[in-house]
């Protein structure tokens, strides 16, 4: 017999506190996404190098003299080759290897967020951490978070446990439209999946559009990503990496302390 | 020597990204490494064939024919017996078509237009990314390979061009799923018009599920085979040996 079942039970955490965070396969979905989207990034942009414009609709080249309008053309910047070595995958100028790179990758990054999307679905991970309650999209709320993030006031204690509005907006942006959307355009390039799946192509209005939203995604995942790490930074970068590792998070401390202790 | 702690992360961060680098590009190089990303890329074959069947690649209207056709790859062609074909509009040129075949054939222009035409507007999409929609027409190649009569051995077709790519013949290849998909045919219109040159006159390959480099030009033979091994480099075309492009081209 133990002596806590006398005890009553444990009060809600507080600052201080060391609490779970997240379970393991958020944490494994975590570092298997940031291998794989950096791989697809890295490699993706050698792609693009071959053809650095992109346009809309169903068609889109550079012939010689009657080039179609392009809506980004990056083809003056660097001789041609827009993206430097020091960022893609390989160093050097190979369309080949990047695409046996991208489309080996390609597997890891949508199976991972296929599998890690249904477990969060039957787990209840969506419901419970990740979508909006209707009050929390009230425009005043949403204004109020922003502009304690502007100031760099981030929820303590208990507050700090769940996903503010902001987040939960960013991480919902992440996983149910920019990776679902980069995936799904990806498909939409290939001619074979275009066969295979035609309402693929008209979804987006032809292949020249998917490959724009597809570099769009991509710089979206890009931007997301800036700004998680300047908010890990911000919010403490060893307990914000320690729980996304291990799981363990020490809850932020509220700025006053509760009680003075009589020293 | 003192270091202040922004120079310290500067150095940390430059150091991290340089060996993440150097590490992509010593896997690149790495056998192992490769034959493990080659093994995604049979895998992506599968999957393809699997999902696909026999469904056919999308066809536009005439309004969708983009306004202009990058020709690509060779443009033109420095052999002087294709000069002189050309020059003669290809009148007594003729399609050569043996390997594993019952009956090799010799087939001129006239015996292609005399087959049953299929007209198909496509989307052509360069491995580069570009694309570009034009209306093709040609018979068939399973017409023409069923003429001939394949033996039991071919397993694939291989399409032997006029053209010199980097000091090189051009060719390519494909297998007999793809060679009796009833949108591969030997395109000798586009838009209307017999092929240009730089399109590939006097004959192209359509192979419409795949990628450009697939769309053979200036196709002088075919020739069935049962491996692409022993034949130039051993991939099955020329980026293929020169650029180390995949031989499957559905992605």
């Amino acid at each position: 017999m133990s002596e806590s079942e006398t005890e009553t039970p444990p009060a809600e955490p507080k600052g201080g506190d060391l609490v779970r965070r997240h379970s393991l396969v958020t944490r494994l979905w975590h570092w298997t996404n940031l291998v794989a989207v950096t791989v697809m990034l890295m490699s993706g942009l050698m792609i693009f190098n071959a053809h650095p414009r992109l346009y809309w609709g169903q068609y889109g080249s550079n012939a010689p003299g009657r080039p179609d309008p392009a809506w980004l053309d990056l083809s003056g910047v660097n001789d041609g080759v827009p993206f430097p070595p020091w960022i893609t995958i390989p160093s050097h100028y190979s369309l080949a290897d990047a695409r046996l790179w991208h489309f080996a990758f390609a597997w890891i990054l949508g199976l991972a967020i296929g599998a890690y999307l249904l477990w969060s679905l039957i787990s209840g991970h969506i419901k419970r951490d990740l979508a909006p309650k209707l009050p929390e999209l009230a425009p005043s709320h949403v204004w109020h978070d922003i502009k304690d993030h502007a100031r760099l006031r981030f929820p303590t204690g208990l507050a700090a446990l769940r996903y503010n509005i902001l987040q939960k907006l960013a991480y919902g942006g992440v996983l149910f439209v920019l990776l679902p959307g980069v995936i799904l355009t990806g498909l939409t390039m290939s001619p074979g999946m275009n066969a295979a799946l035609p309402l693929l192509v008209d979804l987006f209005g032809g292949r020249q559009s998917a490959r724009s939203l597809h570099f769009l995604c991509a710089f979206g995942l890009v931007a997301f990503f800036f700004v998680h790490i300047a908010m890990v930074v911000l919010a403490g970068p060893i307990n914000e990496v320690r729980s996304m590792l291990t799981g363990w998070y020490r809850l932020p401390r509220e700025p006053e302390p509760m009680r003075e202790d009589a020293a | 020597m003192i270091l202040s702690r922004r120079k310290l992360i500067g150095i940390g961060a430059a150091g991290a990204g340089g060996l993440l680098l150097s590490g992509c590009d010593r896997l690149n190089d790495s056998e192992t490494f490769r034959g493990a990303l080659n093994g995604a890329t049979g895998l992506n074959q599968r999957t393809q064939r699997l999902l696909m069947g026999n469904a056919l690649a999308k066809e536009f209207s005439e309004a969708d024919i983009s306004p202009a056709f990058k020709p690509n790859g060779s443009t033109s062609v420095a052999d002087p017996a294709y000069r002189a074909q050309l020059a003669r509009d290809f009148a007594d040129w003729a399609l050569r078509v043996d390997g594993l075949v019952k009956q090799p054939l010799m087939l001129p222009l006239s015996a292609l237009k005399a087959l049953p035409q299929r007209v198909q507007i496509t989307r052509h999409d360069c491995v580069e990314g570009w694309s570009a929609i034009a209306r093709w027409q040609g018979p068939q190649l399973g017409a023409v390979l069923a003429t001939a009569g394949l033996l039991p051995t071919a397993k694939y077709a291989v399409f032997h061009c006029a053209d010199l790519l980097g000091g090189a013949p051009y060719y390519e290849s494909i297998d007999l799923t793809d060679a009796f998909h009833p949108q591969t045919i030997l395109a000798w219109a586009m838009n209307g018009q017999p092929l240009g040159e730089p399109h590939g006159a006097p004959l192209r390959l359509r192979v419409e599920r795949q990628l450009g480099y697939k769309q053979a030009k200036y196709i002088m033979r075919i020739e069935l085979r049962d491996t692409l091994a022993g034949l130039y480099g051993g991939n099955g075309g020329r980026w293929e040996d020169s650029r180390g492009y995949q031989w499957y081209a559905g992605i």
